[in-house]
């Protein structure tokens, strides 16, 4: 109550606690959450650890232990961050619709736009439902062929979960070099689809639908910060299975697989490991959250760090439903030379990361 | 007044549908809802993320759910 600061006075109980928080409400609600946050956050180790092995009892250095811990620590601290992060992007993201990136890409030239659209393909949302909109609103303003790939590569590789999951798990050094390299396969796989000329592949009827230039009502700061939490809690009940069959079986892995299993098989002595993991990787079906807590345990029992990425940006980039989506708007031949295009930038990735790391 | 949900038919499309009813019924308001599923249709409005909202011709929102003060200012006009 003490928080409710001056507007107490002029506002009656009932409208205080209506949808739209006060303002100096708000700002100690997320001081306190902020500060809520960062203890739990650091103490994740040691309360997994006092929970494994005090609780528990489970001796030190079991597989059974080795699996607890690893699962108790990595299931709290994948759920904070997405809590923390996704609303986060989810209000920034709200300045950045399509309709407005299709506006600043359209008339740049083709390098430029396929640059631009890959770039502005981070920040906007990639949601299946809006897939063929996106795609038609963005041939039907004229935007080379190559630039709007540009932006439908980039849009599901690189976005808030994947960096954010990247970042705590493995720090932030490896999380921006995905996402580097996530926008040098957007821009690498743009261009080329730009130069094989398939304006023929798109289908007929795409190119007879005409964009109204309507736009709508700017929402508010506050009415975006209501959507970003709503749109949290929906993507945390999306993920949430996901993340968490990716953490025990990440768990299994860690526990029980015995180091060096995997450096044996898909380590550097195997030179055909990358374009292996790509090829098993591109008809699954997960996002980032799923996919990050197995990657995890596998680059603990020794797979290269490059192989891993290559591993990830292959399960984002393409995926048997958004091809089936794209069905709708583009020619089976398109759809192959996408994959091929793709498949082949993501294994050139994984090599030179292999190499340089 | 003639209110229109612009999508094919995801979750936030069908969403924002009973939203929409649900404002216009305790406000006692006289709206007509009427559903647009077809692309061509959908992208006249200038809309390229579902849900859209066009209330008597003019598009209000795309990409999102308004929240009900913002509904209910728009259908009370």
């Amino acid at each position: 109550m003490l928080h409710l600061g001056r507007n107490a006075s002029r506002v009656s109980p009932r409208e205080a606690s209506a949808r739209t928080l006060s303002k100096s409400r708000a700002l100690s609600l997320g001081a306190a959450g902020l500060v809520v946050w960062f203890g739990l956050y650091s103490q994740l180790g040691p309360i997994a650890g006092w929970l494994t092995y005090s609780l528990l009892g489970l001796s030190p250095g079991s597989h059974l232990a080795s699996s607890v811990d690893f699962f108790l620590t990595d299931v709290p601290k994948i759920f904070l961050l997405l809590g923390g992060i996704i609303p986060l992007v989810h209000v920034v993201r709200s300045y950045f619709p399509p309709e407005r990136v299709k506006r600043v890409v359209a008339g740049k030239g083709e390098f430029v736009g396929t640059v631009l659209a890959a770039l502005l393909g981070t920040v906007t949302p990639f949601c299946s439902c809006s897939a063929v909109p996106m795609f038609i609103g963005f041939v039907e303003s004229g935007l080379p062929l190559g630039v709007t790939f540009g932006f439908l590569i980039a849009s599901p590789v690189v976005n808030e979960v994947a960096l954010v999951l990247l970042a705590g798990l493995f720090g932030w050094k490896i999380a921006l070099l995905y996402v580097g390299l996530g926008l040098v396969v957007a821009v690498v796989g743009g261009v080329v689809i730009g130069r094989l000329h398939l304006e023929s592949q798109v289908e007929e009827y795409v190119y007879q639908i005409k964009l109204g230039e309507q736009v709508g009502v700017r929402p508010a700061l506050a009415q975006r910060v209501t959507e970003a939490a709503t749109y949290t809690k929906d993507i945390l009940r999306r993920v949430s299975l996901w993340v968490l069959g990716g953490i025990v079986f990440g768990a299994a892995i860690h526990g029980y697989a015995p180091t060096g299993f995997v450096a044996h098989y898909a380590g550097r002595g195997n030179p055909l490991a990358v374009p292996l993991v790509v090829i098993i990787a591109i008809p699954l079906y997960s996002n980032a959250a799923g996919t990050i807590p197995i990657v995890q345990a596998l680059i603990q029992k020794g797979l290269p760090m490059g192989t891993t990425l290559a591993f990830m940006m292959a399960i984002t980039a393409i995926s048997t439903p958004e091809m089936i989506i794209l069905r709708r708007v583009i020619k089976p031949k398109l759809i192959a030379v996408f994959i091929g295009v793709v498949t082949m930038a993501i294994i050139l990735m994984g090599y030179v990361f292999n190499a340089v790391l | 007044m003639n209110v229109k949900v612009l999508g094919t038919g995801c979750t936030n499309c069908v969403r924002l549908e009973a939203l929409v009813r649900e404002v216009a019924e305790r406000g006692g308001l006289d709206v007509e809802v009427e559903k647009v599923t077809e692309i061509p249709d959908i992208m006249a409005y200038g809309v390229m993320s579902t849900p859209g909202l066009v209330i008597d011709g003019e598009l209000k929102s795309a990409g999102r759910i308004p929240a009900r003060h913002e509904l209910l200012e728009w259908l009370s006009r």
